[in-house]
């Protein structure tokens, strides 16, 4: 039997015929990095290839690596494999990976979205043979709203706060939703605070998008400069003495996880605003289709669920596992 | 119904119980009376029978969401709910609807009668035209069981605010049967109505559980003490020559135990009577088994009635003479009933006490709790002497103080994902012994609770990674964790696999520290079984 051009092993996603890893979860010699997330993004690898937007993320996340950089469609050779970046929507840097060989063409999706989000560069369908999808929300139950719904949503909950005389606390993860949220937040409300985590990754990123003004939480921010404004906040920081300085608050969290009104309540967190990185059902399904290929990967989220659907569509579809994090977003 | 929606909406985006109850108190200012009436229903669980079965239902829901039935399914075991799933999956509409919760729920009543046909019009046309939390509402409306963070409790405190009546006498009116399409929120609520008065059971005051020890409660001499019998909590109502007998869960079961028409004629009209329903064969008492046999039942056979007879083990009065006599203190109820008892214990024999306890020290009721599963009890309970008698679980008067449960440790062999806000987490768990050749392990029990959220959370991921068949939403994982089980009783079961059934089993460790060969036999739990 043919060796496939990329075979899923013990280390990540391998490339036998370049002799090179894409988002690797074992330290490898050189990898292709999709996008900046810790779980596709590890520590420990001798060379990373990513998209230049990507580079400054790796390095504040990993500190000096040996990394080369590439620019969406350019393409580059190794050992006589053609690979290409190209936009994959979810957050700033991310890319697909297309590999060609000998008339062969592959998509790793790494991460995807495909509503423009005003960040980062959106998602491009890139035709290919075989298309490896991540289905993190691969269930006809996730349905996202147009993003300008969603925020009017979230700014005039912010609104309605500060009318209470309430701090708003969002939580969003801090690489991705987090400039999401602050690109699209309403400045003319109130000020936006942020807690460290997010305070320093937007920092990195603000050579690359123009974001409003945000003002660190530190020891000296008092509850009554805080009242009435909105901080965003990483999920960890939910539940911890951190938060008590924001008294009286009410929290939210920006997540595709929200569609569940279950989510919602697990988590004690008063309102759920359903925003995600990732496609929802339609979203993958369109996705794939855009790509007119024949074969479908799934790896992480409902894999079994949405690869027997795609069977029933006609695709050759199967699973695959990784070690890339399920619940994300 | 738009109003009733934005309500469901508005508690769903609150994790704060006073916002919970003002954002209902508004409603109940809005709406009109018949609305209030049927919000009342539903949230006191007394919502109209389902006019369509679940599996029609589902087979409506996946055809208009163009899915597969099997995907809707796997949409369901996900989710969690199966209203929020219909909700989801179905194309939304942004339309709002004009009619009244009251209209809606009079045609469901309707819909019983109709055909398919009428039915799956019915339910495709409404998931059409209304917003998501409008068909959320509409199809929990319609699928029942109307769960969504808002406890009676917390709608009679809400009702109290908004009408100024206290929230102890609602709680009263709102007990018993009444039929929120007969009613009206006037006869419910606003008016003193002598005759549904004659069945009504006062709400149950109910116990708080002991972790530890009793120490805290200051002087055993403040206490008195009970067994903790393990039957049905029942009031029984004798007035105007009838009787009632009601359930904690405010189910009328009169028919259900004849010999308690024993009371009528002896006993004075106007008592209302607290106590628990014990099976009570051959003259003595019986186990919760016993009593099984009779709950199940809506005709008693004359074999049965001989075979497991029920008494009534009393342990308070709440009504004598025909006046409310809950605010009398403790001990002079028990003055009252002890005296009752004395007068007609040999003329009704189903009439047994439930015997007082004085202790002068906490060792010495310890003691007397070491042997509770001797006489068929479950531990001990503590009432303060001077307290009222409240109305639902308050802390501070009515201790439950139970027997340490059975335990033994089991090796998770299934998991199954949870519902509410455990949907999408893998939290109901099967758990098994090892056989004598300590080659297999039998199933002996599942268990849903015991666990730390982090601790679900960690589970949940580890069962991901570690599944090695999947039923439906049913997963057999890799046997290795080994949990601590504890349980209330056991007996000998032919519908067991095991052989062997016990009563609420939970998770009460995580024993991280033990390998899988290191848990249980079946063997050891049936040593467990009393002879």
């Amino acid at each position: 039997m043919k060796t496939p051009l990329l075979a899923f092993n013990s280390k990540g996603i391998y490339c036998e015929a370049a002799d090179v890893y894409i988002d690797a979860w074992k330290p490898v010699d050189k990898v292709i990095i999709s996008h900046g997330h810790a779980d596709h993004s590890r520590w420990g690898h001798q060379k990373y290839i990513t998209h230049h937007d990507n580079v400054p993320i790796v390095k504040h996340r990993l500190g000096e690596v040996n990394i080369e950089s590439k620019a969406y469609g350019e393409s580059f050779t190794i050992n006589n494999v053609k690979f290409s970046l190209h936009p994959a929507g979810h957050i700033i840097g991310s890319a697909q990976v297309r590999v060609e060989h000998k008339g062969e063409v592959w998509v790793f999706s790494g991460d995807y979205k495909d509503e423009a989000d005003g960040v980062c560069t959106p998602f491009e369908a890139v035709p290919c043979h075989t298309f490896i999808t991540e289905c993190t929300f691969g269930l006809p139950a996730f349905k996202w709203k147009p993003q300008a719904e969603v925020f009017e949503e979230i700014n005039q909950w912010w609104k309605q706060n500060q009318a209470d005389g309430r701090t708003s606390v969002l939580f969003g993860y801090s690489l991705g939703k987090a400039q999401r949220l602050l690109k699209h937040l309403n400045p003319e409300i109130g000020k936006i605070y942020t807690h460290g985590a997010i305070e320093n990754m937007t920092e990195v990123l603000r050579s690359l998008v123009d974001f409003p003004p945000t003002h660190l939480i530190t020891r000296e921010t008092t509850k009554v400069e805080l009242n009435g404004n909105l901080v965003l906040a990483p999920p960890s920081a939910h539940g911890g003495t951190w938060i008590r300085k924001m008294t009286p608050y009410v929290t939210a969290s920006a997540s595709g996880w929200m569609t569940f009104r279950g989510a919602r309540r697990r988590r004690a967190i008063d309102k759920g605003f359903v925003l995600s990185d990732h496609c929802d059902w339609n979203g993958l399904i369109n996705s794939i289709k855009a790509t007119g290929c024949e074969k479908v990967i799934c790896t992480h989220g409902y894999t079994d669920i949405f690869a027997k659907y795609l069977r029933e569509l006609g695709y050759d579809a199967r699973t695959e596992k990784t070690q890339y994090e399920e619940n994300e977003d | 119904m738009k109003a009733f929606a934005q309500l469901i909406k508005t508690i769903d985006s609150t994790n704060k119980t006073n916002l919970k109850v003002e954002a209902l108190a508004d409603y109940f200012q809005q709406v009109s009376d018949e609305d209030k009436v049927w919000t009342i229903a539903i949230l006191s669980h007394r919502r109209p029978p389902r006019p369509v079965n679940t599996t029609l239902i589902r087979e409506y829901a996946s055809e208009l969401a163009n899915i597969p039935l099997w995907l809707f399914e796997e949409s369901y075991h996900i989710v969690g709910d199966l209203a929020e799933t219909i909700a989801l999956v179905v194309p939304d509409s942004q339309q709002e609807t004009e009619k009244s919760l009251t209209q809606y729920l009079e045609e469901m009543l309707a819909l019983k009668k109709e055909s398919d046909e009428v039915k799956k019009e019915y339910l495709v046309s409404n998931w059409k035209k209304l917003n998501y939390y409008e068909r959320f509402v509409f199809t929990k409306l319609i699928t029942g069981g109307f769960r969504i963070g808002v406890s009676q409790k917390l709608m009679t405190r809400a009702l109290a605010k908004s009408t100024g009546i206290d929230e102890e006498v609602l709680a009263f009116k709102l007990m018993g049967n009444w039929n929120p399409n007969k009613i009206s929120f006037q006869e419910l609520i606003l008016e003193e109505n002598e005759a549904d008065y004659l069945s009504k059971p006062y709400p149950f005051y109910l116990a708080y559980a002991i972790e530890d020890q009793p120490n805290d409660l200051g002087d055993p001499k403040d206490w008195l003490a009970e067994h903790k019998w393990d039957g049905i909590r029942s009031q029984v109502i004798i007035r105007k020559n009838q009787l009632f007998v009601w359930s904690r869960g405010e189910e009328l079961v009169t028919d259900k135990y004849p010999e308690f028409e024993d009371f009528v004629g002896k006993l004075p009209n106007g008592i209302v009577l607290d106590g628990e329903i014990l099976a009570y064969p051959n003259n003595e008492i019986g186990s919760f088994k016993d009593l099984q046999t009779r709950i199940g039942r809506k005709t008693v056979s004359k074999k049965l009635l001989e075979k497991t007879p029920v008494i009534l083990k009393v342990y308070d009065i709440l009504e004598y003479e025909g006046k409310d006599i809950r605010k009398k203190s403790f001990v002079d109820r028990r003055r009252i009933l002890d005296q009752l008892h004395a007068d007609f214990k040999d003329e009704i024999s189903v009439f047994h006490l439930s015997e007082i306890m004085k202790f002068s020290a906490w060792d010495e009721m310890a003691k007397e709790r070491e042997n509770a599963r001797e006489i068929k009890s479950e531990g001990l309970m503590i009432k303060r002497k001077n307290s009222t008698y409240g109305v639902g679980r308050k802390k501070g008067d009515w201790w439950k103080w139970k027997s340490d449960p059975f335990s033994i440790d089991a090796v998770l062999t299934y998991a199954m994902r949870g519902h509410g806000r455990r949907s999408n987490l893998f939290t109901d768990y099967t758990f098994g012994l090892w056989d004598d050749e300590h080659k297999e392990l039998v199933t002996f029990a599942k268990a849903y609770s015991g666990l730390t959220d982090k601790e679900f959370k960690s589970l949940d991921a580890w069962i991901k990674k570690h599944t090695l068949e999947r039923f439906g939403p049913v997963r057999s994982v890799e046997p290795y964790h080994v949990f601590e089980i504890a349980f209330e009783g056991i007996a000998e079961s032919k519908r067991h696999k095991s052989g062997v059934a016990t009563r609420f089993p939970r998770i009460s460790r995580w024993r991280n520290d033990k390998k899988m060969g290191e848990a249980n036999t079946l063997e050891d739990l049936k040593a467990m079984i009393p002879k």
